[in-house]
């Protein structure tokens, strides 16, 4: 028995952006001396004759346009798409946090989205209660977390915690918890976003868990990855937004191949199309991978280090921002995976307001040569995904030759570190 | 080899994917599944049965406010006393005692100013918290769907808390001076109710602005500060000459104070009703027109927070 569950009908949102996006007054008084100024240049205009256009500081901007599928219940439906395509307007949509501009969505049941995790804790609340008060702003009715409530604690193994605030916890058990109380929300339409590539080894087999968990009860998902290996092995069908455009909307394997097609050919540089996303406190602009001598290059030799530089832009500062760069093979295969916070120091941690340049230094002769993809992701306090930050996913691609070792570009394997050979007949 | 490969980190473990969750009960209350649509201007004509279906967040939202306030049971206690007992102990020194002003009737200065220090700050307490209310949750906001309206009303809940604490201070002080209010009392709860309507209906619009212009969050402590010397909080509103009596009323807080007045002070408060009624309908009309301004710019409260 299938029944469509979530079905869309060329919907569409529109921002007005523009120049009210840029210098949008933010304060009361911005507002009133830009005001003063619209006033004096109108009247400048009228004086000299010139037509006074109505709105000629906004444009409008089309995040999502004309966009219809149907989503089966049961199914699992991946989303995918370039940074900026849409893809979170479209969750905002789905999740009722703003309105269409225009066209119809009908949804049988509870939507729940796992991008709420940790939504509306309060640090001075004990564990106990922040489980009432999460699972209640997720929905949830007082019997039916009361009933629910064991089962959570238990999940999230912090009943020796239970009435300590949870200002008090560690970042693992914070975690537990608000994953604990979103996996219980049994809702009809699960929406997942980026957990499966933001957070530790163990939240991210969590996420799966519960997407797999879901599935096999009958309901539907949502899931929004940049990695493609995932959506193609989870996902029965895929939808494909490009530009705030449907692109592709069929089974899995299908769009992801020719979403991947398309995405790898893009050389070394990362197109930036960001306008959907202005209201982010951090935002990733422009990645490239640059040689030792600043120049953006797409075929490095294996002996020269190589740098993959972002370029963002900080709205409001963001507390323990923590980065994760996956380095992936052309077939997918995961080949290395760094952290800012692998060393002590988080350089991102405490990022200043405005533009700035993230460096991540590859030393020479650390992969062998190939192709490969670059993916990054980003993460506020917790290593929880926030819709707040930028996670742009796969942003770049480089090659590597290996000249000046005999086996060169046969070498095949992982790495091409030059292991030091020795014998006890030499000195 | 049609498989398909994947990262190994979030595969491996496919196999130990435990069941939980997954009983065939849930089939059970899936029978009445609600529909939603979403369609332009949708969330308009919903809008007061979501509000009334989301009244579980109402109460845990206040909840949440009113538990982290007194959270340091003694400091939030404490603070609901001291603020408006030293106030009291302040405007009584300076109008009663120095300037000499009349109280009303017999009453004890001091609890003449009692009477409209409580009403008072429970006007601007859930004036300034319901302003502040949206960009406090703006994390909320820009996350889960509910009808906005809850949070800025959640947040006078506290505003009630720390009047029904400070309320013990009058209680006190007309204990030992053996004043008893009369029947008028009575009226109290409707004059209550008066103050929240003028308190949240401007804090409504405020709340609304803080979004758009985050420099409201200066102008409104400022108000607040010249709200407490306009309004009778010190002095006695029949203290105005009759000719601008009806022009002053057309501040809210001088309805309401007058009604409180009136209503603890037993037959000691005349109040002026002309006065009372322009009071009261200024602050209904505020609050309509908080409500209709909040709903205008609600909707688009997560695209610009």
């Amino acid at each position: 028995m299938s029944s469509v569950v979530v079905s869309a009908q060329s919907v569409g949102k529109r921002y007005t952006i523009g120049h009210r996006a840029v210098d949008r007054a933010p304060t009361l008084r911005d507002a009133l001396v830009k005001g003063a100024g619209r006033v004096v240049r109108a009247s400048s205009d009228i004086l000299q004759g010139r037509a006074v256009v109505a709105g000629d500081e906004t444009e409008d901007f089309w995040a999502l346009k004309d966009v219809s599928f149907e989503i089966q219940a049961g199914d699992i439906v991946g989303l995918v798409g370039r940074n900026g395509a849409g893809k979170s307007t479209l969750l905002k949509i789905l999740s009722r946090i703003t309105d269409p501009s225009c066209g119809r969505i009908e949804i049988v049941g509870r939507v729940a989205s796992l991008l709420e995790v940790g939504t509306g804790f309060h640090q001075e609340l004990t564990g106990r209660e922040n489980i009432f008060l999460n699972g209640a702003i997720l929905g949830m009715s007082r019997a039916e977390i009361r009933g629910k409530f064991d089962e959570i604690v238990d999940f999230a193994g912090i009943d020796r915690f239970l009435d300590t605030p949870v200002k008090r916890y560690s970042n693992g058990m914070y975690v537990r918890l608000a994953f604990a109380v979103a996996a219980h929300l049994d809702p009809d339409v699960l929406i997942v976003d980026e957990v499966l590539t933001v957070g530790d080894a163990d939240f991210q087999r969590k996420g799966l868990a519960k997407i797999q968990e879901a599935a096999r009860a009958g309901r539907t998902v949502i899931l929004v990855s940049h990695n493609m290996g995932v959506t193609t092995a989870l996902c029965k069908s895929a939808i494909w937004l490009d530009g705030g455009l449907l692109r592709q909307v069929g089974p899995a394997a299908e769009v992801t191949r020719g979403y991947m097609m398309e995405t790898t050919t893009l050389q070394g540089q990362f197109m930036s199309s960001l306008e959907g996303d202005a209201g982010r406190s951090f935002r990733v602009l422009d990645v490239q991978i640059r040689d030792a001598g600043g120049d953006v290059r797409r075929t490095f030799s294996c002996d020269e280090s190589i740098s993959v530089v972002i370029d963002y832009f900080v709205r409001r500062s963001v507390p323990h921002l923590r980065g994760c760069m996956e380095i992936l093979r052309e077939d997918d295969v995961l080949v290395m995976v760094s952290d800012s916070m692998d060393r002590e120091h988080n350089a991102l941690s405490a990022l200043q307001e405005g533009h700035g340049t993230i460096r991540i230094r590859i030393p020479e002769r650390t992969l062998s040569p190939g192709d490969y993809r670059v993916s990054l992701n980003f993460s506020g306090a917790g290593g929880l995904p926030d819709q707040d930050i930028d996670c742009p996913g796969h942003v770049a691609g480089f090659s590597l030759d290996d000249h000046l070792t005999p086996r060169g570009n046969a070498r095949g394997g992982f790495f091409s570190s030059r292991l030091d050979w020795t014998s006890d007949c030499e000195v | 080899m049609g498989e398909v490969r994947f990262p190994s980190t979030s595969t491996a473990r496919f196999g130990h994917v435990s069941g939980r969750g997954a009983d065939g009960s849930a089939s059970a209350f899936r029978a009445q599944k609600q529909r939603v649509v979403l369609e332009p201007g949708r969330a308009d004509r919903t809008y007061w049965s979501d509000l009334w279906s989301y009244r579980e967040l109402f109460l845990i939202l206040a909840w949440r406010d009113v538990a982290v306030q007194y959270r340091q049971t003694i400091v939030g206690v404490a603070w609901a006393i001291i603020r408006p007992l030293l106030t009291m102990v302040v405007f009584t020194a300076v109008f009663g005692d120095l300037a000499r002003l009349p109280s009303e009737g017999e009453t004890p200065y001091a609890i003449m100013v009692m009477a409209g220090m409580l009403p008072w700050f429970l006007i601007s307490t859930s004036l300034t918290n319901a302003s502040n209310s949206l960009v406090m949750n703006s994390s909320l906001i820009s996350k889960v769907y509910f009808p906005r309206l809850i949070v800025p009303v959640a947040c006078s809940a506290v505003a009630l808390i720390d009047f029904i604490v400070s309320s013990v201070v009058l209680i006190g002080l007309m204990i030992a001076s053996g004043f008893a209010p009369a029947w008028q009392i009575l009226f109290l709860p409707a004059c209550l109710l008066l103050a929240i309507v003028a308190g949240l209906g401007t804090g409504l619009v405020f709340a609304a602005l803080n979004v758009r212009y985050r420099d409201f969050r200066i102008i409104v402590p400022f108000l607040m500060q010249l709200g407490l010397f306009a309004s009778p909080v010190g002095f006695s509103s029949s203290l105005i000459p009759e000719p601008f009596r009806l022009i002053y009323s057309l501040n809210p807080a001088v309805g309401v104070i007058d009604g409180f007045r009136w209503c603890l002070l037993g037959g000691q408060a005349d109040i002026y009703w002309p006065g009372f009624l322009i009071s009261s309908a200024v602050s209904l009309l505020l609050f309509w027109a908080g409500v209709r301004i909040f709903r205008a710019t609600e909707r688009t409260f997560a695209d610009v927070i």
